[in-house]
């Protein structure tokens, strides 16, 4: 094996580069946003803005877990608050009675999420559509009535405080989780663009279709469910970490709510259109706490008004002002551009 | 007898709720979350009218329904049906919806606790608990108006309309039916029993801004339960969770942290055995 050197390599990624990221408006956008966010906290430390981020970029990990599941297979699942509280649960418990640190609790608790994946799953698997949605609404119900009737374990209303933070300076959190987020938004993408990720699709497109080709999809359906679980399992868990408590509050239905708000919000089967929803949508409601009591009036209305205009989501809407589809390859061109610039066929 | 009585009317709420929310279902495909939210405002509008303008609580109860008709029936036109064909879409619209009418109150009438009094005073005794009038004028009513809805579906041409639509929507267009008309129609009976149950339920229960979210989540319970877009299958539902709900108040330590728990377990149970639920048909994969 030959080695490259450096510097062909470098020129290797600038070719990438230009050919690659800046042709589109949309990468550009995505490669500014990840520099940028990486970028932060050397031009201000300001606490409050760093903990809008770090909070944002929990339930961006949340928002893009149930596209994963509900919008890529289509398994509309309405108690995505069950996954986040249980992996919060989970590694508050431990945390406290068994003093395991937050590197050890946080993929326990994503553990047992995954876990409650496959419990919840196998019943619902026999369900479809709305029976689905409805049913899967109920689980984070039943887990809050035991939470609540066993107060002793749980804290009951109050919930489990004094956890360990995973890093206790301010800007060793912030890379904690902005990192994470952006590693785990990466391998959420990546496996939806998979093999495994196109069966996903397919399955939301004709489940029929997809199991007269010979593919077992209720292994699929479960197997979405406990990686979407997993996902989840950890932003709760980062979610109790950075709080320091695991309270009732996660496992509400309005928690279940604002996942499905965000994600169809951003725009479904894209991952990525998630968490630009969270990116938009949670600063802009920290954004109107100057008028507290008319702030979820607000953001109702805001999310009201955009659908009416945008039923796709944000993310397909400026994607299709932004970009077009070259007829002949199918490869995307910026909308300013006269041919493909691939194929040099003729865009409309 | 407490759980008894409890029971009933629990379950009659429950099945008003339960079988408005599969009608706009059945008929319109929609989600509505906000069902519940609309039952909300009627209680408040009641409040209102009652209390504060003195209005005597057999007329604030009509013109609460027709408040929450006309309100349901603007957010219908202009909020749910321009985006109709995405289903993900319009839930997210009726879950804003209901958040929005949650705030607005809120904002009007504060998040206290109000109670409205009962329409007739007084209470007879019956094996040593109190039964108040107001409970037994509840219940009856209840059943009144879920024989007057039955008779509207299976006895009218407007029923009839329904009906069909709710079985297959492209061949009940292909017959000449008005499918956008009746959905609206639809609609607006549907929102109308919300208000109904707001109106005959307040004088039992405590109004405030998050009263919805409860029996929204129990309401689906008796909708997935029954069978979506069963009348039959939400009625019996509805008494079966209610009366369930009742037993493990009184039955249980801690019960009213339970109740949900339960009721929601013991439909994710049947569930298992039957996935379209007591009475509902399994439909034709739509595709």
């Amino acid at each position: 094996m030959t080695m490259i050197s450096p510097a062909v390599q470098l020129k290797r990624l600038v070719t990438l580069v230009r050919t690659e990221v800046l042709v589109l408006p949309s990468r550009v956008i995505v490669a500014m946003f990840v520099l940028a966010l990486l970028g932060l906290p050397l031009v201000s430390q300001n606490p409050y803005l760093i903990r809008v981020i770090i909070l944002t970029s929990v339930f961006a990990i949340l928002a893009a877990s149930w596209d994963l599941l509900s919008g890529f297979t289509g398994q509309m699942n309405f108690g995505h608050a069950l996954f986040f509280g249980m992996g919060a649960y989970t590694s508050a418990l431990l945390n406290i009675h068994f003093a395991i640190p937050p590197w050890g609790s946080v993929p326990m608790g994503a553990l047992a999420a995954v876990l409650t994946g496959l419990i919840v799953g196998i019943p619902c698997l026999r369900l479809r559509g709305t029976y689905l949605a409805l049913t899967t609404m109920a689980f984070p119900i039943i887990l809050m009535g035991i939470v609540f009737a066993l107060p002793d374990l749980t804290g009951g209303e109050l919930g489990i405080s004094g956890l360990q933070r995973l890093s206790n300076s301010l800007v060793g959190n912030y890379y904690i989780y902005v990192v994470t987020m952006l590693v785990l938004s990466a391998v959420m993408w990546k496996i939806t663009d998979s093999h495994t990720g196109i069966i996903f699709h397919a399955i939301r497109e004709d489940e029929l279709a997809v199991r007269a080709s010979g593919i077992n999809t209720t292994r699929y359906k479960l197997m979405a469910f406990c990686l979407s679980g997993f996902f989840a399992g950890i932003s709760g868990g980062m979610y109790a970490h950075y709080m320091r408590i695991a309270g009732p509050s996660t496992l509400e239905v309005s928690m279940s709510f604002s996942v499905v708000i965000w994600a169809v919000f951003g725009g479904l089967a894209t991952i990525y259109g998630p968490i630009a929803a969270v990116f938009v949508l949670f600063p802009f409601l920290e954004f109107v706490r100057f008028w507290p009591e008319y702030r979820t009036m607000i953001f109702a209305v805001v999310v009201l008004l955009i659908l009416l205009y945008m039923p796709e989501g944000i993310v397909h809407w400026a994607r299709d002002k932004m970009e077009k589809e070259c007829p002949r390859c199918k490869i995307r061109n910026v909308a300013t551009r006269k041919s493909c610039r691939v194929c040099t066929a003729l865009l409309d | 007898m407490n759980i008894l009585i409890t029971g009933l009317i629990t379950g009659s709420m429950l099945a008003l709720l339960a079988i408005g929310f599969s009608l706009i279902f059945g008929v319109a495909r929609i989600v509505n979350i906000a069902h519940t939210a609309f039952y909300m405002i009627a209680a408040y509008t009641i409040y209102f009218l009652s209390a504060k303008l003195g209005v005597s609580p057999f007329w604030a109860m009509l013109i609460a329904v027709a408040v929450v008709v006309a309100l349901g029936l603007l957010a219908y036109r202009f909020l749910i049906d321009p985006i109709r064909e995405h289903e993900a879409a319009v839930l997210i619209a009726t879950i804003a919806l209901a958040m929005i009418m949650q705030e607005a109150m809120l904002l009007i009438f504060t998040g206290d606790y109000l109670t409205v009094s009962a329409l007739i005073q007084g209470f007879f005794v019956v094996g040593g608990v109190k039964v108040f009038h107001q409970q037994v004028l509840t219940f009856v009513v209840v059943l009144i108006i879920l024989a007057a809805l039955w008779l509207l579906l299976m006895k009218t041409n407007l029923g009839l309309a329904i009906r069909s639509t709710a079985e297959d929507r492209e061949v009940a267009n292909l017959m000449g039916m008005n499918e956008s008309r009746l959905a609206m129609i639809t609609m607006a009976i549907s929102v109308a029993l919300a208000g109904l149950t707001g109106a005959v339920i307040v004088p039992l229960a405590v109004v405030s801004p998050f009263m919805w979210m409860e029996p929204l989540i129990i309401m689906m319970a008796v909708v997935v339960l029954g069978g979506l877009g069963s009348i039959k299958g939400s009625f019996v539902a509805a008494y079966i969770l209610g009366f369930t709900e009742a037993l493990v108040v009184f039955l249980i330590p801690k019960g009213a942290f339970l109740k949900g728990s339960v009721a929601l377990s013991i439909m994710i149970l049947v569930l298992l055995l039957r996935p379209e639920g007591l009475f509902g048909v399994s439909f034709e994969e739509e595709r």
